[in-house]
Formats: structure tokens, C-alpha cells, sequence
């Protein structure tokens, strides 16, 4: 048994619902008792969605228990498919239908019709959203595609040039409730296509089963979300021999290698590569001036596994900050996200605890947070500024305007979102410059209007005392003066390191001498 | 009465279970914690619901019932005590801990009640453990509440002393008011159930006379009576006629003369007539669909009807308790047509049919029929707002004459939604 105050996922059947919701002509016939219909607000209230999740639950009640469960799934079953007409069904049941065990993928089977029905078993007392979503657009893939396993020739990626047409390829991944997938779709169809390769299906947003019938019409799978796509993109590679990418076209760096990798799958030469670099206005806006004065900024980075290991690349080698906190939510990226720690020299935070996060937030003291909504919360209650990276979603992540994370607009996105919260490198020089006149408070900070940072504060005498008590070290007149001239949002970590440094020397008073001595003994 | 036209439903619903009334309960009483024992499911709708992150640490949570907790009861009931050991530690201000039953901890049958027991003997006098199911399987949305209330009942103490109660959890400002009516008409003590700290439960018995705020509270109300509680019969204070007729069945429970009523109430009921003017201009004949949901929908269309002067095409409520709710039923006009449970897809094509000019539904409907030109508004809403009382009426009217309005402003029809 866990506590959970707040998760960053919801159960695995909401992942069906996910997939089931992003595409036409499915209906989800979902055993489930009164009260799980509050998963539709996820889309018709989040997303705005002016349709109804294609789901029909059977809303069993208490009385139902004790007689025939079964029948009530088979007559949900058969409304559904008269009312909706569906091309395929997904069948499934939600934590409290598991626990009956009435098997109504098998009842559906068992009622003649003449669609493909998918069997969909989710535990859910073991798995959660994502997983839920990526195990069913898998067996959405696998039930309507088994049937042409080895019956067509393994798909050589290199057909295309024979066949006189332009390269094909699938977008496999995106979803509702998924971070920006809407408009990360538009921006790799349009960069693949400015490279002369066509897009064969996306899926599952705005799919129908037919769709997924063509997907080996493709020449190779673009997996744009692995969290969702790479069970079936591994399973499309060994059933038809379709290769599929691996590197996640988030930032200028991976853009530029996700375009060399669809180019060398698909053997087309890549002609127009100094052009790259200049398609985003990441690389130059990140070069200009103003921009120095994000060097070294300090980030904490936490969100689902693609969007976490992107936002480390990007930040450290695209923006000049330095990592100093990575973590993930989603266990099954959880090898990946602590590969992409390591190389950083950091260790990488997986839980799905947002009180560990908090935790871990405060003891790195970053400058930037870069999260879920719940760390934007966490953050704003410790006065740091923040932008949002990665699901579950909010009604802010459904922004109105086109807003991708992929690709060369999503650079400049990314750019934008991430620094408007710092304060603009001008600003934050002349600030530093007149902080000394009284028309400036301690603690100003961005034109964003933050809290109050909530970092040690010398002021505060109860805070002192503390320290006092905890440490038996002493600050002096002078050292405290110093310390009030450190920058407020470095200033506890100023004060920790040179605290720190005091005790392992055995230093009972810290002087502004002392402050310097750990100044240089740190940097 | 016996000119509505009472009907039975059945079949898929698009209703909230009874954990959401957590929501505004634990807003209710501050000291309590509400520990949902079920699943992953139970977590993501409450937070769902109720929007959780802007708590550092909200006063509910749930313990996530695992894999290895299904394989065998006497883990299940260990794993519980560990849970809420920690969660004691971490949170010492709590006073009372519901442990709220859903869908799964019901059918596998775990024992929430001798939990209680247990822990209530090992925290003897620092925290009160209570149990009710919120489960989905036996209640709806509202019903939370009731059982909630229900099960702290046992633990009221008994009192002989003459008091008005009012049980049903209201809005803070509004419960305000209202005590400062009663005192006005000479009803001295009167007192909330939920009370305002969970450790300030009322005494209650034979003199205790029972005035309920809302509707959706029959288990509450049949324990109050074994109690020797007496029940005053009344419709609910929502609207102006409502809450007249509410204030004149507590006065006449306490023999106070009915004029003092009118002359008290009466300044509240013009300004509240002016302010209700600007409302009604708008809903005037009006056609209005109520979808089940908050099990207020029989009170919400007395008044739309009655005082705002809507049509009624089609009420809708999760179940109906006939005896709590004769006195709405009877201020109700003739053939209206009253839909006791859902089958959501057939009420949906009777909304397409009946062309109405709002419907009152849950989150998950509102957009897509928004989508389609229906106008609508949200249920929810009833659970969170100050709507109780005369003074409250205006509120009331607002919150279904601003979609209407709305859609005044915005004329555009015809709006890509996908």
C-alpha cells in the first residue's frame, strides 16, 4: 500500500482512453462502476475537447455484484457497437472490474461481431497511465495488423528509391494528453517533408483503424513519444523488418541528429545541411549577448522520461546552464534518464513522490525549475521561477496559440519559455548594478512578479538562531554584510557551501575573509 | 404530487462516485484528514476533481492498494496501519481520520470498520478514527456526505437541551447568516452538523430538531431520528421561496409565530426580488434539461422554475428519496417530467430532441454540448458556491443566467472545437 497525495499518472485504463480518444472510428467498451466517468473531464475540460472520450462504461453498482456482472457488460457491449458503429473495439475494465474478473474482451469475442475486437488486460494495481496507453495502442497495432505477419516481405527502408516516389514514413506516438503533441506533429511533418519525405500515418492522433491497417505502407517509424510508441515500434521492426528512430527531435542538437538518423535509415542523402543550423533562432538568440548572462544559471529538471532527457541536453549544451538536478516519474524510462544523470555527474531522482521532489529541489537551490505543473507549484512556493516541460497535463499546457517542443519552432519555444521566467540578462545587470539604491527592495527579482524568495535570509533572526544551534558556528558582523551582498538567489547556497567549508576546517566564526576563502575553495 | 411524471432510468451513467464530496468536506472541517483506501483510480479522480496542487500537502490522500495487498486480507490490513502511522507522524495536527471505502477496498471486503476500531484504542485521545465507503458502487457524488455525517453520529454525545441543528455542510459566510436569522427570530442555539472543527460535533437528542441544508442526506437523517432527533420537514433554502419556507417550518417547529418570520425575512426577500430582476429578464422562458448529478437538481428547478420563470423539460437526479423530498416535489408545476437514475446516451438524444435552452450537466458533457450549440452549466459549481439562502438567490440565478448571457456576447455558432 502506498500513500499517494498526488500522482503524475492516472491508472493504465486512462491510457487506453488516451488512445482510444485520439482516434476515429474506435469505441472502448469499459467495465467499470459509477464515478470512473470523471476521466472524460481530462479531455472535454483540460483539452477543451468538444467530444466525448469514445468510452462506454458499464457503471456496475453494488446490487449488480451478487447477479450476473457478465450480462450487463454484454448488453453495454452491444449498445455501444449499434449506437457507435466502430471499426474496431477495445474492450477492458478499470481496478474494480479487475478485481470481478468477468474477462468482457473474451464476452465481446464471444458475441459474433464482425470487427476487429482488442482484448485489453491492464493491471491496475501495478501499472499506471503510460504504460496503459503504450500496451494499448500495441495491441490496437498488433490485432489489426497480425494477420499480414509473414505474409508480406520484410520492409526494406531503401524500397522507395525503386519505386519512384518520395520516402514514407509514420509518426507513431503522439496522443491526447500528451505535452504539445498537436503541434509537435505539424512541426515534423513539415521539417520531413522540407526534406523531401512524405508522412505515410500519424498515430494515434487523428488515426482510424484503417490507418493503422497502411502503417507498412511506410518505409520506416519516426517514434516520437517512446513512452507511448516503442513497444509497437519494436514490434512493427520484428514482425515487418521496419527500422525506427531512436533520438527524440527535441532542441537544435537532436533536430539536426533526428534528420541525419531518417536520412541514413532511409538512404537519402542529406543535402542541405548547413542550412540546419540556421532554421531555429535558438542557436543565435543563446549567442547574443544578453544571453551570457544565462551561463552557469542553475536548473532542476523533472518530468516524464523524453521530455526530462531532452530538457538536460538542451539546457546544458544549447543554453549554457548547468544541471544541477534530473529526474523522471516514469519508471520505464528510468535506465535512460539515470544514464543521462550520470553523464552529468549527477544522480538521477525516480519516484513518484512530488514531496521527494520538493526535497530534492530545495537541496540543489537552482535558479530555473524546469518540471511538471507540480513542481511549478513546489517552485513557486520556494520563490524559484519555473516552466513547465512535461505531462500530466493542465489547461495551460493547451495553449491556444501554436506551441510545439519539436523541432526548429519548438527551439524557439523552448527558448522563450524557459527564459522569459529568469529575469532577461539586461535587466538582471542593471538590477545588480543599482541594487544598492533604496528604490531597490532585497529580493527584487523578474518583471514576472515572483514571491518573495524563500532561500536563509540573514534578516531573519529565528533562521540564525537555528544555524546557531544546529552548527555551533558563528557569523560574524562581516561576514554577514558580505553575505548580504550575494545575489538573493545564490545566497543560500553561498551560505550552505561556506558554512560546509567552515566545519570541515574547523572555522568557529565566519568572517568575509571566510566567505571568500570558500568562494575560492568551491568554484 | 401525483401529477409529476416520475420515471426510472438505467444503464451507463456520467456521474461522480462519493469520494468527490471529499472535496468540500475537508474544506468544511480543517482538523480532519480524509484517507481514501482503493486505487490509483480513487487518487487521479479526486485530484481530478479537486485540482490538488496548489496544496502543499492537502488534507486527503489515498492508500494505493497494491498488488501484493490483493493476495492476502491480513497484509492489507497491516499495510493500512503502516500507512497511517506515517501519515499520523507526518501530519500531528490531525484531529479526526476518516477512512473513506471505495469500489475495490468493497469488493474485496476489507474491513475498514475494526481498522478504526484498532487505531482508535491505540490513539486514544489524540486522533478519532471514522470509516464510510465513498465507493462508486453504492454511492453517487453527493451521497459521500452522507455518509460521512452518518458515521460520526455514533460518536455524538447525547444532550437533552432544546437546539435548532443544521445538517448539511454549508458555505462558512452563509452558515453565518443563517444563525444570525434564527437568533433574530428568537432561536438562540442553533448549531452545524459538520460542525466547523471535527472535534466540536454537536450533542444531539429528543430536543435536538433537525433542519437540513441539503438534500442528498437520507442515511444521516434516519440515524439522526433513531437518536430521538425530530426532523422538520421543509424544502431546501435554495432561492427565495425555498429558503421563506425553510425559515418558517424551524419557526414553527420552535412556535414562533409566522409574522415575526415574514416581518424579519422581509427586507431580505425585496433585495433579493430586486437583484433577481436583472436574472430573470435573461431566463424568462427558458427551456431547461437537468442531467443527475449533484441530487440538488429537484430543489435547483423548483426555483429556476418557480422564482426565475424557466420551462422544465426534463429533471434528472442520481436517485430519489420521495419522503426527504415531498416538499419540493409538491412545489414542483404539474407533469413535470422527473428522471430518477441515467442512461447517459438515451438522455443525451432526448437533450438533441428537446432543443433546450441550457442544460445543467456534469465536466465531461459541458463542452461537447457546448460543441454543438447547446448551452450549458456545470453542476459542479452547486457544490462549491454560497447558493443557500435569500441572500443568496441572485448567486444562484447567476450562476445559470451567465452562460446564457454569454452566449448573447458571443454570437459565433459555428466553432471548430477538435
Amino acid at each position: 500500500m502506498e500513500l499517494t497525495l498526488w500522482t503524475y499518472e492516472g491508472p493504465p485504463h486512462v491510457g487506453a482512453m488516451r488512445i482510444a480518444s485520439s482516434m476515429k472510428d474506435i469505441h472502448y467498451v469499459l467495465h467499470a462502476p459509477q464515478g470512473d466517468t470523471y476521466a472524460d473531464l481530462l479531455f472535454t475540460m483540460i483539452e477543451r475537447r468538444g467530444k466525448r472520450p469514445p468510452v462506454t462504461y458499464t457503471t456496475f453498482q453494488a446490487r449488480d455484484l451478487g447477479g450476473d456482472t457478465a450480462e450487463l457488460v454484454k448488453r453495454n457491449i452491444k449498445e455501444a457497437v449499434e449506437r457507435f458503429k466502430p471499426k474496431t473495439l477495445l474492450v477492458g475494465e478499470s481496478c474494480t472490474a479487475e478485481l470481478i474478473q468477468d474477462q468482457p474482451g473474451a464476452l465481446a469475442k464471444g458475441m459474433g461481431f464482425d470487427i476487429p475486437i482488442v482484448n485489453l488486460e491492464l493491471p491496475a494495481y501495478s501499472k499506471k497511465e503510460n504504460w496503459g496507453a503504450s500496451e494499448t495502442f500495441y495491441q490496437l497495432i498488433r490485432t489489426i495488423s497480425k494477420e499480414k505477419v509473414n505474409k508480406i516481405n520484410k520492409i526494406n527502408p531503401k524500397r522507395w528509391q525503386t519505386s519512384g516516389r518520395r520516402p514514407k514514413v509514420n509518426l507513431l506516438g503522439p496522443s491526447l494528453l500528451g505535452f504539445r503533441c498537436r503541434d509537435d506533429v505539424i512541426e515534423i511533418q513539415r521539417i520531413l517533408s522540407e526534406q523531401g519525405i512524405d508522412t505515410n500515418v500519424v498515430a494515434p492522433l487523428g488515426a482510424s483503424p484503417d490507418d493503422i491497417s497502411r502503417l507498412t505502407d511506410a518505409e520506416i517509424n519516426v517514434c516520437l513519444y517512446p513512452e507511448i510508441a516503442e513497444t509497437s515500434c519494436e514490434w512493427l521492426k520484428r514482425n515487418f523488418g521496419m527500422e525506427y528512430t531512436t533520438i527524440i527531435p527535441i532542441g537544435i542538437k537532436n533536430t539536426i541528429n533526428f534528420i541525419n538518423e531518417v536520412h541514413s535509415k532511409l538512404d537519402l542523402p542529406l543535402t542541405n545541411k548547413e542550412e540546419l543550423e540556421n532554421k531555429s533562432k535558438l542557436p543565435w538568440y543563446s549567442k547574443s549577448v544578453d544571453s551570457n548572462y544565462l551561463t552557469g544559471k542553475r536548473v532542476f529538471i523533472f518530468g516524464d522520461g523524453t521530455h526530462a532527457i531532452s530538457a538536460a541536453k538542451i539546457a546544458q549544451e544549447e543554453l549554457g546552464f548547468e544541471v544541477v538536478g534530473l529526474g523522471t516519474y516514469s519508471r520505464e524510462m528510468a535506465r535512460q534518464v539515470r544514464a543521462t544523470a550520470k553523464d552529468l555527474k549527477l544522480e538521477a531522482i525516480i519516484t513518484n513522490n512530488y514531496l521527494e521532489v520538493e526535497d530534492a529541489m530545495k537541496k540543489a537551490s537552482p535558479e530555473l525549475v524546469l518540471g511538471t505543473q507540480m513542481e511549478r507549484h513546489s517552485a513557486k512556493r520556494l520563490g524559484i521561477p519555473c516552466a513547465v516541460i512535461s505531462t500530466p497535463m493542465h489547461v495551460q499546457d493547451v495553449p491556444a496559440r501554436y506551441s510545439p517542443q519539436m523541432g526548429w519552432e519548438g527551439a524557439n519555444v523552448i527558448f522563450d519559455d524557459w527564459v522569459h521566467p529568469l529575469m532577461m540578462g539586461l535587466e538582471e545587470h542593471l538590477i545588480d548594478m543599482f541594487k544598492h539604491d533604496f528604490e531597490f527592495v532585497d529580493g527584487h527579482q523578474s518583471h514576472l512578479g515572483h514571491t518573495t524568495s524563500k532561500f536563509p535570509n540573514l534578516n531573519d533572526t529565528e533562521k540564525e538562531e537555528e544555524i546557531k544551534d544546529k552548527k555551533d558556528i558563528v557569523w560574524t558582523d562581516s561576514g554577514r554584510t558580505e553575505l548580504t551582498k550575494v545575489p538573493f538567489f545564490v545566497r543560500g547556497k553561498v551560505k550552505s557551501n561556506t558554512e560546509k567549508y567552515a566545519i570541515s576546517r574547523g572555522i568557529p566564526e565566519i568572517s568575509d575573509e571566510t566567505l571568500y576563502d570558500a568562494k575560492a575553495f568551491f568554484s | 404530487m401525483s401529477s409529476l411524471e416520475l420515471n426510472k432510468e438505467t444503464g451507463p451513467r456520467e456521474v461522480f462516485c462519493g469520494l468527490t464530496s471529499i472535496v468540500w468536506l475537508h474544506r468544511r472541517m480543517p482538523d480532519a484528514f480524509f484517507l481514501v483506501v482503493g486505487s490509483r483510480t480513487c487518487a487521479h479522480l479526486i485530484q481530478s476533481a479537486a485540482g490538488v496542487m496548489i496544496f502543499a500537502e492537502p488534507r486527503f490522500g489515498t492508500a494505493i492498494l497494491e498488488e501484493k495487498d490483493l493476495a492476502g486480507l491480513a497484509d492489507a490490513h497491516e499495510e493500512l496501519d503502516r500507512v497511517v502511522n506515517n501519515l499520523i507522524s507526518r501530519r500531528p495536527e490531525i484531529k479526526t481520520l476518516f477512512l473513506v471505502g471505495s469500489c475495490p477496498s468493497e469488493v474485496i471486503k476489507l474491513d475498514l470498520a475494526t481498522v478504526a476500531e484498532k487505531l482508535n484504542k491505540r490513539y486514544l485521545g489524540q486522533v478519532r478514527f471514522v470509516n464510510y465507503s465513498g465507493s462508486g458502487i453504492e454511492t453517487t457524488f453527493t451521497q459521500g456526505e452522507d455518509g460521512a455525517l452518518k458515521a460520526l453520529i455514533p460518536i455524538m454525545e447525547d444532550t437533552e437541551d432544546d437546539k435548532l441543528l443544521l445538517v448539511g455542510t454549508l458555505a462558512n459566510n452563509v452558515e453565518d447568516r443563517f444563525k444570525k436569522i434564527f437568533n433574530n427570530l428568537g432561536i438562540s442555539k442553533v448549531e452545524s452538523f459538520p460542525p466547523r472543527q471535527s472535534t466540536e460535533l454537536p450533542k444531539i437528542g429528543k430536543n435536538t430538531k433537525v433542519l437540513l441544508t441539503q438534500p442528498y442526506l437520507s442515511d444521516t437523517v434516519r440515524d439522526l431520528k433513531h437518536r430521538g432527533c425530530q426532523i422538520i420537514t421543509a424544502p431546501f433554502p435554495l432561492g427565495v421561496e425555498g429558503s421563506t419556507k425553510w425559515f418558517l417550518a424551524a419557526a414553527k417547529a420552535f412556535k414562533i409565530n409566522e409574522l415575526k418570520v415574514h416581518e424579519i425575512i422581509a427586507p431580505l426577500t425585496s433585495r433579493a426580488k430586486i437583484a433577481l430582476e436583472s436574472h430573470i429578464k435573461i431566463l424568462r422562458g427558458k427551456k431547461l434539461f437537468l442531467l443527475p448529478e449533484s441530487q440538488l437538481e429537484i430543489s435547483l428547478a423548483r426555483f429556476l422554475h418557480n422564482e426565475c420563470e424557466m420551462e422544465l423539460i426534463e429533471v434528472g437526479t442520481p436517485y430519489l428519496n420521495k419522503d426527504l423530498m415531498e416538499e419540493e416535489l409538491n412545489l414542483l408545476p404539474e407533469s413535470t417530467k422527473i428522471v430518477e437514475g441515467q442512461h447517459v446516451e438515451k438522455q443525451l438524444d432526448r437533450v438533441r430532441e428537446s432543443n433546450p435552452d441550457l442544460v445543467v450537466c456534469g465536466m465531461g458533457l459541458a463542452n461537447p454540448l457546448e460543441a454543438e450549440g447547446i448551452n450549458t452549466k456545470w453542476s459542479i459549481e452547486m457544490v462549491f458556491s454560497p447558493i443557500h439562502g435569500i441572500d443568496q438567490a441572485a448567486d444562484l440565478a447567476a450562476l445559470f443566467s451567465r452562460p446564457l448571457k454569454r452566449n448573447q456576447i458571443l454570437t459565433s455558432k459555428t466553432l471548430v472545437t477538435q
